[in-house]
C-alpha cells in the first residue's frame, strides 16, 4: 500500500525532477535564452560597447528598413538568393538523395551516406584551404587549370575577388557541406517506414516509385521532415562563414555578403552593437517564421 | 505486370540497385572529392603543391608540412602541444558535461511528471531554431558581465547546452518502455538510481550521437577563442590552425594549411565512422510530432 502511494505520488509531481533538470536549464538560460532576450533588448537602444545603451525606440529596425542601402541592395538579396537555394534545395537534395540511397544494400549505403555527409564536418580551416586552392585567382588554380585545359576559359579569372561570381561560389559550397543532421534524419526516417505499407500500397493500386514517394514515403516520416526541415533552415541561414573565410568582411563590393556577416560587420566592427542586435533579432525572426510554415506543413493532426 | 512496391533497405544486391548506383554517383563523387583533395593536399611535397599544371593527386607523398607546422609553432613563442592541450582539455570537457547534463535534463522530461514539462519541452523545441551567431553579441556580453573571459570556463559553458542534442536525447528516451521504469520503482529504486541503473545503459546510441553532434561544434568552434580570449596561452588549436591558414597564405604557408586542415577534419571523421551505426538509430526517433 505504502509504495502504491510512492508510484502516486511520482504520476502527479516529482520535485527531483527539478534537479535533474536544474543544470542543463541554468546553462540553457544563461547562454542562450538571456542572449536572445538580451539581443532583443539592446535592439531598441543605441550602445557601442563603452557607454551604456541609450533607448531609441524603433530607429535602428526603422534604419534598417529605410537607410541602410548596403542592407538592403546586398545583403537583403544575397542572403534570399543563398537561402532559396542552400535551404529548400538542400533539403529536397537531401531527401532525393536519402531516399535513392535506401533502395540500396547496407554497405554501399553507408559508404555513400558518410561521403556525402562528410561535407557538413569540415568547417572554418578546412574550408579556406580547400576552397581557396581550388578557387586560386592565377593559373596554377584547379579550377582555373581545368577551364583553360578545357578551352572554356582562355585567362585565369580571379574568382574570390570577382563580383560576379563570388555569390555563386558561396552558393555551391553552402550546397556542397548542406547533407548534415538533417540528411541523416531523412535516411533514418525512410529506412524504418514499415514495408507491409508499401507492399499494401501496391494493391491499392500505386503504380510507380514516384506515387510510392508521395503517399506512402513522405506521410509516414513527416515528424523527420519536419526535423530536417528545421535543420535546414537554421543552417541556410546562419552559414556566414564561408563567404568571411573566402572573400573577408565585407567580402569585395559586398558581393557575397549574407546577414550573419553583415550583423558580424555592425558588431565587432563598426562597435554599433544596438544596430546589429536589431539585424539578429530580425534574423531569428525570419528563421522562426519559415521554421512555423514547415511545421504547418509537416505537423500531424 | 503489375508493381510489386518498392523495396526498401534491400538485403540483396540486385540489378535495379545498378541504375540507382548511376544516379547518385556523380553527387557522391562531387561530394567526395574534395575530402580526397585535402587529403591529398596535405602531403604533397613542395613542388607538387605549385606545380603547373596543378596537380590533384600526390605522387611522392611527405610528411615535410607537418613538421613545418610543427616547427613554425615552436618558433611562435606558444608551444602547438599548449594548444593541442587546450583543445583536448576544452573538448573533453564540454563532451562530457553535456552528455551529463542532456541525458538528465532528457530523463526528467520524458520520464518524470512535473509542472511546466510541456513549457520546458516547447521552450527547448523552438530552440532548435537557435542560430548562436545572431546572438554572439549578447552571448560575448554576458560572458564579460560573468567574469569568464580569459578562463577555461568561457570555452566551456556556453557550449554545453546544445538543444539539438537534448532534443534527440529526450526523443530516444521516449522509446524506454515505462514498464521497466515502473517495476525499478516497485523495487524501491530512487530516480537518480533509475537514471544511472536503467536509462544510461539503454540510450548509448543516443549519447553516441549527443556525443558526435558536441563534438562537432566544440572542436571547430573559433567564436569563445575570438571574443572570449585574449590570452594567447588560453586559445584553442581550432583558432591556431586558422590563423595560420589565413596569416601564410604565401608559398610556404600553403603546405602547413594543408596539413593543418587535414589534422582539424580528421578526428571528426574517424569518430563518425566509430559511431555512424548509433547515430542512424538514434536518427530514426528524431521526428518532430
Amino acid at each position: 500500500m505504502k509504495r502504491k502511494n510512492k508510484i502516486s505520488k511520482r504520476e502527479h509531481s516529482n520535485h527531483s525532477a527539478y534537479a535533474f533538470l536544474f543544470p542543463y536549464a541554468l546553462l540553457f538560460f544563461i547562454f542562450i535564452l538571456v542572449p536572445v532576450v538580451m539581443a532583443i533588448g539592446l535592439s531598441f537602444t543605441n550602445f557601442n560597447a563603452i557607454q551604456k545603451p541609450k533607448f531609441i525606440g524603433f530607429l535602428n529596425y526603422i534604419n534598417l528598413l529605410t537607410s541602410d542601402d548596403i542592407f538592403m541592395q546586398y545583403v537583403l538579396p544575397n542572403t534570399v538568393a543563398y537561402a532559396l537555394i542552400v535551404g529548400p534545395g538542400g533539403y529536397i537534395l537531401s531527401f532525393l538523395l536519402a531516399w535513392a540511397l535506401a533502395q540500396l544494400t547496407k554497405i554501399p549505403r553507408t559508404v555513400f551516406a558518410l561521403i556525402l555527409y562528410s561535407p557538413s564536418m569540415t568547417s572554418g580551416v578546412a574550408m579556406t584551404v580547400l576552397w581557396k586552392v581550388m578557387f586560386s585567382g592565377d593559373q596554377t588554380g584547379y579550377i582555373n587549370s581545368w577551364l583553360m585545359s578545357l578551352g572554356v576559359i582562355t585567362d585565369p579569372i580571379i574568382w574570390l575577388v570577382n563580383t560576379k561570381y563570388l555569390l555563386p561560389i558561396v552558393i555551391i559550397i553552402g550546397l556542397w557541406s548542406s547533407m548534415g543532421v538533417g540528411f541523416l534524419a531523412i535516411l533514418a526516417g525512410i529506412l524504418n517506414i514499415d514495408e507491409t505499407l508499401y507492399e499494401a500500397a501496391a494493391i491499392d493500386g500505386v503504380k510507380n516509385r514516384f506515387q510510392e514517394m508521395i503517399y506512402i514515403t513522405i506521410p509516414s516520416m513527416k515528424p523527420q521532415m519536419l526535423f530536417a526541415a528545421v535543420m535546414s533552415i537554421v543552417n541556410a541561414f546562419q552559414n556566414g562563414v564561408i563567404s568571411f573565410q573566402l572573400a573577408g568582411n565585407p567580402t569585395p563590393g559586398y558581393a557575397a555578403q549574407l546577414i550573419v556577416n553583415h550583423i558580424e560587420d555592425y558588431g565587432f566592427i563598426r562597435y554599433e552593437m544596438g544596430y546589429a542586435a536589431a539585424v539578429s533579432v530580425v534574423l531569428l525572426g525570419i528563421v522562426y517564421i519559415f521554421s512555423y510554415i514547415s511545421k504547418k506543413l509537416f505537423q500531424e493532426d | 505486370m503489375a508493381y510489386k512496391g518498392n523495396r526498401i533497405n534491400p538485403r540483396r544486391f540486385e540489378k535495379g540497385q545498378i541504375k540507382i548506383i548511376l544516379a547518385v554517383l556523380p553527387l557522391v563523387l562531387f561530394m567526395g572529392l574534395p575530402i580526397v583533395f585535402i587529403f591529398n593536399h596535405a602531403f604533397k611535397p613542395m613542388d607538387e603543391l605549385f606545380a603547373f599544371p596543378p596537380k590533384f593527386f600526390v605522387t611522392r607523398p611527405t610528411f615535410d608540412n607537418f613538421t613545418k607546422l610543427f616547427k613554425a609553432a615552436r618558433t611562435a613563442g606558444i608551444p602547438m602541444s599548449r594548444y593541442v592541450f587546450n583543445s583536448i582539455v576544452v573538448t573533453v570537457t564540454v563532451v562530457f558535461s553535456s552528455i551529463v547534463l542532456s541525458t538528465a535534463a532528457g530523463f526528467a522530461l520524458s520520464k518524470l511528471k512535473f509542472k511546466g514539462k510541456n513549457t520546458l519541452m516547447n521552450i527547448n523545441q523552438a530552440a532548435l531554431m537557435f542560430v548562436p551567431v545572431a546572438v554572439m553579441i549578447p552571448r560575448y556580453l554576458t560572458v564579460n558581465v560573468l567574469g569568464l573571459t580569459n578562463t577555461y570556463f568561457a570555452h566551456i559553458l556556453p557550449l554545453i547546452p546544445l538543444p539539438v542534442a537534448l532534443f534527440l536525447v529526450k526523443q530516444f528516451i521516449d522509446q524506454v518502455p515505462d514498464s521497466l521504469i515502473d517495476a525499478a520503482y516497485i523495487d524501491g529504486a530512487t530516480e537518480f538510481k533509475v537514471y544511472t541503473r536503467i536509462v544510461i545503459p539503454l540510450i548509448k546510441p543516443a549519447i553516441a550521437t549527443a556525443a558526435i553532434l558536441v563534438f562537432q561544434q566544440v572542436w571547430v568552434n573559433m567564436e569563445t577563442s575570438n571574443y572570449y580570449i585574449s590570452d594567447e596561452g588560453l586559445k584553442t588549436l581550432t583558432f591556431y590552425m586558422n590563423t595560420l591558414a589565413n596569416a601564410n597564405n604565401n608559398v610556404a604557408g600553403q603546405g602547413m594549411a594543408a596539413a593543418a586542415s587535414l589534422i582539424m577534419f580528421v578526428p571528426n571523421l574517424v569518430l563518425f565512422i566509430i559511431l555512424q551505426s548509433s547515430i542512424m538509430n538514434t536518427m530514426a526517433h528524431s521526428g518532430i510530432k
